[in-house]
């Protein structure tokens, strides 16, 4: 199989459902001859015309609209928001409206639309260009919350995000980008709503989305050479939340920690612990459930201060060693 | 009332005559005109060093450099009070410069340090300066836009003197909040003077392919602000359009849109390869457009100053960015003890 990015394995997703169904288009700042700011859409100007990658004024709000209304009339648009703190302004349009139009009116209209953003810190892009918003998101019905760690992940739920009938925000970590990973060439597409144990282990369940996943399989790999095993849960998404495969691992591990970017207070990892303290794996619960989250700050622009904004690897090595031994 | 001069596309920079009749009538002295081309050196010489430091791996985070548009910082400057209000966008070196900014402080911000203007929190994206009413560079394109609309009935219910200049480039123009704010603000005659800088791009954005109607000056018409769209590349205009401008927002009759129409030099920010526009355009404006080049050009012939004097002021600006890397390197990154701090008042 061939070892492609993750910003490359997404590009490939588009790029083939483009050519699959020419109802898919794409809009948003910046994805023509720029390539987007990522380089996301790079080539796709020349590829399938300014029709089909459809450049756009600043006007986030509206681009979601149009995106919204094209659906309605059977389009498949593919929005970009630039960076992930975009989403605010264009949040009236995604949950008062995508989210909600097919419930309000009685499941008669559908509105497929996929609505991509690249969260996430890293980049010394400072307090606004920097967040990692998918718990906010996952407050909505009506929405879907897709948040891959993998090239593989990245290309088979964004085939499936775009075939799917309800709006979905794809989010994306601008880290991760250039991260490599084995992805077919061919079409798949992988079900929504369904965590992956990344990494399988009998003392610990650590549950991790996006780069955290990263960091908490080099924790793990680290960790088994003193013979604690740690199994590596990825939601991949968070709306839907897979909780029973969460729950499983829980009863079987009997530990349970959860690390995200995103601010601790208020993030996804609430959620996730929610749903197994008041499951049956309850019972199998020896010890006090953690969660380690970003600091509850804004993010900053200075390097270092950036860094210790979110989990570090050696914080997370930290908190699984205390829970397996006990010992803080 | 509103005029368009277009002349963002002239290459004459205009007789000798002409310069010193504007300046006569304008009451300019040589010294204020001298200290608007130190004005303008001084931010050149800071994104040029912006820019080398970026190079040369000393910033760790994203910047936006405005070389090309000093005349507009300048000119702006000269016509508002020191205790006006500012608030400001992402290309905002230039007018904290011109606005008497403390450069060691700006520089120090920029590489992200503690004795900078936001302790390292900011960056270049969000230098602010409360103490000489600053009120900070904005990294949401257009979210600064409504924020004048409140600095602006602030002033007006504390009945004071002082106006808001808003300040945001093309591209903001298409947010939806500038019309919601533009509204507002002659609805209710606030005391603010807002500021187009029209750069020609947003991004990679043609602005003629991101605007239906042009100049996007003209957008004033429908909420009866009166407006100028003035070549932002000759200092001298800008400041003729902004007395004008501030005069009228001062008199408390309301607001006021100018748009200077200028060129930036460098990529949109750290990574830009400039596909989107030819080499040739880039290599006009530099050659034939320059503001510093024109100004200074005026200022000889008219023999208001002498090369060696254009000399020595240049390398007088260069030294005051020299100094504040100097300071700015010299400085501790703020302390990780301190992470949490500033969340809340
Ligand atoms: C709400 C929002 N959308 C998009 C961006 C990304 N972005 C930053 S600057 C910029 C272009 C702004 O163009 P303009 O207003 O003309 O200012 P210029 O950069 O040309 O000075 C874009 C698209 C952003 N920071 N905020
Ligand atoms: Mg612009």
């Amino acid at each position: 199989m061939p070892e492609i990015s993750y910003l490359e394995a997404i590009r490939q997703a588009l790029w083939q459902e483009m050519k699959r169904d020419e109802r898919v288009f794409l809009l948003g700042e910046d994805i023509g001859r720029y390539g987007g700011a990522f380089g996301m859409t790079h080539g796709m100007l020349d590829e399938f015309g300014p029709e089909r990658v459809r450049e756009t004024p600043i006007s986030e709000a509206a681009i979601v609209a149009t995106a919204i209304g094209a659906s309605l009339l059977g389009m498949r648009p593919v929005a970009e928001l630039m960076f992930m703190d975009f989403v605010f302004l264009a949040l009236d349009q995604i949950v008062n409206q995508a989210a909600k139009m097919h419930f309000m009116f009685g499941g008669r209209a559908n509105v497929p639309i996929v609505i991509r953003m690249p969260g996430g810190s890293g980049a010394g892009a400072a307090s606004q260009h920097s967040q990692s918003l998918e718990s906010t998101l996952m407050h909505f019905p009506g929405l879907k919350v897709i948040n891959p760690s993998t090239p593989y992940d990245a290309k088979g739920l964004m085939l499936a995000a775009i075939r799917d009938p309800n709006p979905v925000c794809f989010v994306e970590h601008k880290i991760l980008y250039k991260t490599k990973g084995e992805v077919p060439e061919g079409d798949y597409t992988l079900p929504i709503g369904v965590a992956e144990i990344k990494r399988p282990g009998r003392d610990i369940t650590v549950v991790a989305n996006n780069i955290m996943v990263m960091k908490t399989l080099a924790v793990a790999e680290r960790l088994a050479k003193d013979g604690i095993e740690v199994e590596v849960v990825d939601p991949r998404t968070l709306l839907p939340l897979d909780t029973e495969t969460i729950i499983k691992s829980v009863a079987r591990t009997g530990r349970l920690l959860v690390v995200h970017e995103a601010c601790q207070t208020g993030g996804w990892a609430g959620e996730v612990i929610a749903s197994v303290v008041g499951s049956p794996a309850f019972d199998y619960i020896d010890a006090p459930v953690r969660r380690l989250g970003g600091k509850d700050i804004p993010i900053p622009y200075n390097r270092g201060l950036e860094k210790f904004a979110i989990p570090q690897d050696f914080e997370i090595e930290e908190e699984i060693r205390a829970m397996v031994t006990g010992k803080r | 009332m509103s005029k368009d001069k277009k002349k963002g596309n002239d290459k004459d920079i205009g007789s000798r005559e002409q310069f010193e009749e504007h300046v006569k009538r304008l009451k300019l002295s040589d010294d204020t005109l001298i200290g608007l081309y130190r004005t303008m050196c001084t931010v050149r010489h800071f994104e040029y060093m912006a820019d080398k430091m970026y190079a040369a791996g000393k910033v760790h985070g994203t910047m936006h450099l405005s070389a090309g548009q000093e005349a507009v910082a300048a000119g702006i400057s000269l016509a508002v009070h020191s205790d006006d209000y500012l608030i400001n966008h992402h290309r905002g070196h230039g007018h904290f410069i011109a606005k008497g900014a403390d450069i060691n402080l700006m520089m120090a911000e920029f590489i992200g340090k503690d004795a900078g203007y936001n302790h390292g929190r900011g960056g270049s994206m969000h230098i602010a300066d409360f103490q000489s009413n600053n009120l900070g560079a904005n990294g949401i394109v257009g979210g600064g836009i409504p924020q004048a609309v409140g600095v602006g009935l602030a002033l007006q219910m504390q009945k004071r003197k002082e106006i808001c200049i808003c300040i945001f480039g093309d591209g903001a123009a298409n947010e939806g909040v500038f019309h919601e704010a533009m509204n507002m603000v002659a609805l209710w005659k606030l005391p603010v003077l807002y500021i187009c800088e029209n750069n020609k791009y947003g991004m990679s954005m043609d602005v003629e392919r991101a605007t239906a109607k042009l100049p996007i000056a003209q957008r004033a018409d429908a909420y009866g602000i009166p407006w100028a769209c003035v070549d932002g590349n000759d200092v001298i205009e800008v400041y003729d359009a902004m007395k004008i401008a501030v005069d009228h927002v001062r008199s408390g009759t309301g607001p006021y849109f100018v748009e200077a129409l200028t060129y930036r030099y460098f990529g949109h920010s750290k990574s830009d390869r400039n596909l989107y526009r030819p080499k040739e355009e880039i290599e006009d404006w530099k050659q034939n457009r320059d503001p510093i080049m024109r100004f200074t050009k005026h200022l000889l012939q008219s023999e208001i100053m002498d090369e060696g004097q254009a000399q020595e002021i240049d390398n007088q600006a260069e030294q005051v960015i020299v100094k504040a890397v100097e300071f700015a390197e010299a400085s501790p990154e703020p302390d990780i003890s301190t992470l949490l701090e500033y969340v809340y008042a």
